[in-house]
C-alpha cells in the first residue's frame, strides 16, 4: 500500500483529528498527514470538505471521508486484516455508537462551555461535566466487563470517541484548577485513562498536556473571534 | 424463537416516522407505544434513562436509543431491504449527508417555523442554504439513495414531511420550487412510497396540533 494513498488532513491539537489518526495506527496503515496552518484553510481542504471546511478529512486514494466518527467506521470497514474497532455484535455496536454520540453531544458541550464559561455559569458547567464522567464511568463498567477498554481487550469506538478528550480534559483540569478524572469517583476511568494514552495506537498522536495549555491560552486571547477547525 | 420488537415514540415526530420507516422496509412486525412528552411513562425513562427521549426500540428487552443509532442496528439485525449501501465509500458517504440532515437541516427548519421570533429570519435564510446543498447533492438520482429509498431518504424524512407540515402549519415559505427542483421532484417520489406512507402520521392533525401547541398562548414546552 503506497504511503500516500492515504492522507490525513488535521490539526495536531484537535481531538477530532486524533481520532482517524489512532483508527489507522490501529490497522497499521500508513498515512501522511498533512497539517492545516492555524487561522487558515487551505485549497485542499475546501475542496475536500466544502460543506463544512473543517478538520479531519480523509483522503483515500481520491476519495475525501469527512466527520471524525465516521470516518473512523470507514476505516474500520476497509482494513478488515486489522483487529477490529468496533464489536460485531449488534447490540454491542449501538451501545458503543449511542456512547461515542453521547460524547459528541453533550459532553464536549459542557467541557467546552466549562473551558469558557465566568461565575455562576461555571459551576453549571462543572456539575454537568462530573455528571458527565459519573455517567461515562458506569458505561465503562458495562461496556469493559472488567476488561481494559471500551472496546474490551483493545480499544474500539467508544475508546477513540473518548479518549481523544482526554488531552484537553487535563487542560480544563489545570485551567480551572479542578479534578474531574477522580480515583475516589472515577477510578475505572482513571485507570482507563492511563492505559488509553499508552497505548502504542494513541502515544504518537497524543499531543503533550502543556503544549495543548499553550494552545488553549491562545485561543482564550482569541475567544471573541471564530473557533478553531474542528468537527 | 420468538422475537417482541417495541417501538416507543411520539406519533408526529420525525424521528419516530423514520424508525416505523425503516422496519416496515424490513418487513418487521413491530409494538409501537405512543408517549406523552409533557407526561413519560416509567418504562421510557427506565430505557432511556440518559435523554429521557423518544425513539426508543426495544428488541427483546433490550434499548436501543438515537435513531441514527437505531437506523444502524435495524440495518445489522435485519436482512432483507438494505438500508446502508454496502460499499464503505458509500456507507461513509450516506452517514455524513445523515448527519448533516440532522445537524445542520432539521434545526434551521424547526426553528424557521417555531423559534423565537427574533431567531426565524436568520433560519429562513439558513434554510435555503441548506436545501441547496442537498438539491445539488441529488444530482440526477431518483433517492439520495439511488434507485431506491436509503438511509439518507429515511432521515429526510423531515424535509420529505415535516417540512410541508411545518410549512403550512407555521404559515412560512421554505421550499422554493424554482430554486429547488430536483428536491421537489424528490418529495413527490419520497411521498409515492408505500412504506413511508404508511408511517407518515395524518397531516391535518398534525397541522393542527403543532399550531395549538407552539403557537397558543398558553403554549408550553
Amino acid at each position: 500500500m503506497a504511503k500516500n494513498d492515504v492522507k490525513v488532513l488535521g490539526a495536531w491539537p484537535s481531538p477530532y483529528v486524533m481520532r482517524p489518526r489512532i483508527a489507522l495506527n490501529i490497522k497499521s496503515v500508513n498515512y501522511d498527514f498533512l497539517e492545516e496552518t492555524f487561522g487558515s484553510k487551505s485549497e485542499l481542504l475546501l475542496q475536500s470538505n466544502p460543506v463544512h471546511k473543517k478538520v479531519p478529512v480523509l483522503i483515500h486514494g481520491d476519495k475525501p471521508i469527512c466527520e471524525s466518527m465516521i470516518i473512523v467506521e470507514y476505516i474500520d470497514e476497509v482494513w478488515t486484516s486489522g483487529p477490529s474497532i468496533l464489536p460485531s455484535d449488534p447490540y454491542d455496536r449501538a451501545i458503543q455508537r449511542f456512547w461515542a454520540a453521547y460524547v459528541d453531544e453533550k459532553f464536549f458541550a459542557a467541557m467546552k462551555g466549562l473551558r469558557s464559561a465566568q461565575g455562576e455559569e461555571r459551576k453549571a458547567f462543572l456539575d454537568q461535566v462530573t455528571e458527565g464522567l459519573a455517567l461515562l464511568e458506569e458505561a465503562f463498567g458495562k461496556c469493559s466487563k472488567g476488561k481494559a477498554f471500551f472496546g474490551g481487550d483493545r480499544i474500539g469506538l467508544l475508546d477513540i470517541a473518548f479518549g481523544s478528550f482526554l488531552g484537553w480534559l487535563k487542560v480544563t483540569e489545570k485551567v480551572n484548577g479542578v479534578k474531574l478524572l477522580d480515583e475516589a469517583k472515577t477510578p475505572g476511568l482513571v485507570k482507563w485513562a492511563e492505559r488509553f494514552c499508552a497505548d502504542a495506537a494513541v502515544k504518537s498522536v497524543m499531543p503533550e498536556t502543556e503544549k495543548l495549555l499553550e494552545v488553549s491560552k491562545v485561543l482564550a486571547a482569541k475567544m471573541k473571534g471564530a473557533p478553531p477547525p474542528k468537527n | 424463537m420468538a422475537e417482541e420488537v417495541v417501538l416507543f415514540g411520539v406519533r408526529g415526530s420525525p424521528f419516530t416516522c423514520r424508525i416505523e420507516i425503516a422496519l416496515k422496509l424490513k418487513g418487521v412486525q413491530y409494538k409501537y407505544i405512543n408517549e406523552d412528552l409533557d407526561n413519560k411513562s416509567p418504562l421510557l425513562l427506565k430505557y432511556n434513562p440518559v435523554h429521557k427521549k423518544v425513539p426508543v426500540l426495544v428488541h427483546n428487552g433490550k434499548p436501543v436509543l438515537e435513531s441514527l443509532v437505531i437506523l444502524e442496528y435495524i440495518d445489522e439485525t435485519w436482512q432483507g431491504y438494505p438500508i446502508l449501501p454496502e460499499d464503505p465509500y458509500e456507507r461513509a458517504t450516506a452517514r455524513f449527508w445523515a448527519k448533516f440532515i440532522d445537524d445542520k437541516c432539521f434545526p434551521a427548519i424547526f426553528k424557521s417555523c417555531w423559534g423565537e421570533e427574533k431567531e426565524r429570519e436568520k433560519a429562513v435564510e439558513e434554510v435555503s442554504v441548506v436545501l441547496k446543498i442537498l438539491e445539488d447533492e441529488l444530482k440526477e438520482k431518483k433517492f439520495f439513495g439511488g434507485e431506491n429509498v436509503g438511509l439518507v431518504d429515511i432521515v429526510a424524512v423531515v424535509i420529505g414531511f415535516s417540512l410541508g407540515v411545518y410549512e403550512e402549519a407555521a404559515r412560512v415559505e421554505l421550499l422554493n420550487k424554482e430554486k429547488l427542483p430536483r428536491l421537489c421532484n424528490w418529495i413527490d417520489d419520497f411521498l409515492s412510497n408505500s412504506f413511508i406512507k404508511e408511517s407518515l402520521p395524518p397531516r391535518d392533525k398534525l397541522i393542527a396540533y403543532l399550531r395549538n401547541y407552539y403557537r397558543s398562548d398558553n403554549a408550553s414546552k
